[in-house]
């Protein structure tokens, strides 16, 4: 058998490494949540945390996502750093009020006299034949609310690097995982580095001067295979991960829109109001001669997720969708 | 818990002042308002002034209280400063939230004031958090969520009563039965007479004492917070008082019964302390007069102060929307 030297980070375990990380570096982080405790989560995502960290640190909730968010935030104010798991993203929609008026907004009305240093981190968007109310992707919600911060990570490492800065922020959170990315791997930084990556910057995932590809979460990795396929059709696509949705670095945007002068948006969440629309809406506000063709958004129809895996596969936008769009764009210009 | 224990005479007579500076606060609050001087929309809680100052002075300095939108009471007898409250309820920028919270969202983290708060039921979850980092950081503190019986159906009032139960966490559920949440009585909101024995189905105690009675309020919270002390987990003290005025002022409270318009049969909680105090406690005339003055002082000085000072500078706008 070949031995592999290099240690692998899976998206889950990268999960793990973060909390145990921050949770041994400072001990006014707390995890929270359902099952998160000895049993150790559905996606073995919180293993070994209880035994290491013991009880009063690592605590099992009754399945009250607004009650213990809402929690978490008195906690906050009060001197811990508390980590919330909502087992699924469409499970926020029952703890919007602790996030939409108490933990986004605490600082902000009692005058700069608190901060608020939550991070929720969750498991969302689709893939996995989940159903309508396990495959949503509600970034926008959240990225339309001051005083909350909103990241997706879409590899193992960004997911490391990502949550444990999130941790160290002193503001609320919402880190937005991929459930279909949950087994996917990378490698592994060195189990000494304190590995982090910085909330509020993009990546540019792929070089290019043709067509800009703004894929979010379980999407980058189509764009990518999408920007492979139009390379043999002599097409060099650039592909950019934003990673934060809230703030967006629309410095690294608008660069590689200059150079491409074009557009082109990946999302899993709805289209109208989406993260899509406003990234078109702030390229064209910031310089609104630089697009030569229309900008496009590539995403789900606007209707709910559906479960049967034919219909779903449908549904999400594919890497044969991507390129068909990107040909026609630049088919367009020519 | 009774109402039988000796209260001494310096804490009767701090107890005495802040019913005063409450009573005060709010009636001059009431008369500002109407003359279009604080913006907005207030709701005051005259009438339940023992609640607030009977729970906050049982409490510990280092102790945490949560408010409600109808939570002046509660910030002045947790030691918040009128000048600063009354500037933030005209909406300047010396006011504790710098005028951008107003009456609703006052605090003072340093008196353990973790804010009035707009949303109903979030007082409840919101100080079982700070009762958690008092546990976990083993720093002896408790927490207090002032909620009323409107809150008492809400969603997050169950959630949280549920977690500190299995927790044992160290906080106090204090709700104020004021006989109408928001336009409507009692009844639409509640189907039993005593909130106070929901707190079995959870697992721990429950109380219902007089709220109009400083004394029995005091009494109870001081007891509750000696069992947390000791590691007892929550308590749910429920106080039946009344609502003076009506949900927000201005509100022509057709909703009253006729009981409840004739206000010859109101007991008035300050009142009834002044007399306790001469009776039981020997307090004389002189020294109740005292420190009514002392309120009458502080109120008239944060009135002064609060309408001395210029609009908020617009540039504060987007401030602290991050830390």
């Amino acid at each position: 058998m070949k031995k592999n030297r290099q240690p692998a980070l899976k998206y889950y375990s990268a999960v793990t490494r973060a909390l145990s990380e921050e949770m041994r570096r400072d001990e006014n982080v707390i995890l929270i949540g359902e099952d998160v405790g000895p049993s150790g989560g559905i996606f073995a995502q919180t293993k070994g945390l209880h035994a290491e960290f013991g009880p009063s640190r690592v605590r099992d909730t009754p399945i009250a996502e607004a009650g213990f968010t809402s929690l978490a935030v008195g906690a906050a104010m009060t001197g811990l750093r508390p980590i919330v798991e909502v087992g699924f993203e469409d499970f926020l929609t029952a703890c919007m009020d602790p996030i939409v008026n108490q933990g986004a907004k605490l600082r902000y009305m009692l005058g700069g006299q608190v901060r608020v240093p939550v991070t929720l981190y969750t498991f969302g968007s689709g893939g996995l034949s989940a159903g309508p109310q396990h495959s949503q992707s509600l970034a926008a919600w959240f990225a339309h609310v001051p005083g909350v911060k909103v990241i997706q990570p879409s590899s193992a490492r960004d997911a490391l690097g990502l949550l444990k800065s999130s941790v160290r922020d002193d503001n609320f959170v919402i880190c937005l995982l991929c459930k279909s990315l949950i087994g996917s791997k990378e490698l592994a930084p060195s189990a000494t580095e304190d590995f982090l990556i910085p909330i509020g910057q993009a990546e540019v995932k792929k070089s290019g001067s043709d067509v800009t590809i703004i894929a979010l979460g379980a999407m980058v990795k189509r764009a990518l295979a999408a920007a492979d396929i139009l390379k043999t059709d002599g097409i060099d696509a650039e592909v950019i991960d934003p990673r934060t949705i809230s703030p967006l670095d629309m410095t690294t945007i608008l660069k590689s829109v200059s150079k491409t002068n074009t557009l082109i948006v990946v999302h899993e969440a709805m289209s109208p109001c989406g993260i899509g629309a406003e990234i078109v809406a702030r390229v064209c506000e910031t310089s609104p001669s630089v697009l030569r063709s229309a900008p496009v958004r590539i995403t789900p129809p606007f209707a709910p997720s559906p479960f049967a895996p034919n219909l779903e596969a449908d549904y999400l936008p594919s890497v044969e969708k991507i390129v068909m769009k990107a040909k026609l764009m630049l088919e367009d210009r020519r | 818990m009774s109402g039988s224990a000796k209260l001494c005479k310096h804490k009767a007579i701090e107890i005495h002042q802040k019913l005063w500076e409450v009573r005060l606060f709010e009636l001059r609050a009431a008369e500002l308002y109407r003359e279009g001087h604080l913006p907005g929309f207030i709701h005051l809680s005259l009438g339940q002034e023992a609640c607030a100052v009977g729970a906050c002075l049982a409490l510990e300095e280092k102790d945490f209280i949560t408010s409600t939108h109808r939570g002046h009471g509660h910030c002045l007898a947790k030691g918040a400063d009128p000048r600063f409250m009354m500037a933030e309820l005209a909406g300047k920028h010396e006011g504790y939230s710098k005028g951008r919270g107003g009456s609703m969202h006052i605090a003072d983290v340093s008196k353990g004031v973790l804010g009035a708060n707009g949303i109903v039921g979030q007082s409840a979850p919101l100080a079982c958090g700070a009762a958690l980092t008092a546990q976990v950081k083993n720093t002896g503190q408790a927490a207090l969520a002032f909620f009323g019986e409107g809150a008492s159906g809400s969603g997050p009032v169950h959630e949280a009563m549920n977690i500190a139960a299995i927790w044992k966490l160290p906080v106090i559920f204090f709700c104020e039965v004021n006989r109408y949440a928001e336009l409507s009585p009692y009844s639409v909101h509640v189907p039993i007479e005593r909130l106070s024995e929901r707190s079995k189905s959870y697992g721990f105690d429950g109380f219902t004492v007089d709220g109009s009675n400083v004394k029995a309020v005091y009494n109870a919270v001081s007891s509750a917070r000696q069992k947390i002390r000791s590691g007892g987990g929550p308590v749910l003290i429920e106080a039946k008082t009344h609502r003076w005025h009506g949900h927000y002022e201005g509100d022509p409270m057709h909703y009253l019964d006729d009981k409840d318009r004739d206000s010859s049969q109101r007991m008035d909680p300050v009142v009834m302390f002044e007399a306790a105090c001469a009776l039981e406690l020997g307090i004389n005339t002189e020294e109740l007069s005292k420190s009514k003055e002392n309120a009458i002082t502080l109120i008239d000085d944060a009135v002064s102060f609060a309408l001395g000072l210029g609009a908020a500078p617009t540039s504060v706008i987007s401030e602290d929307v991050y830390a």
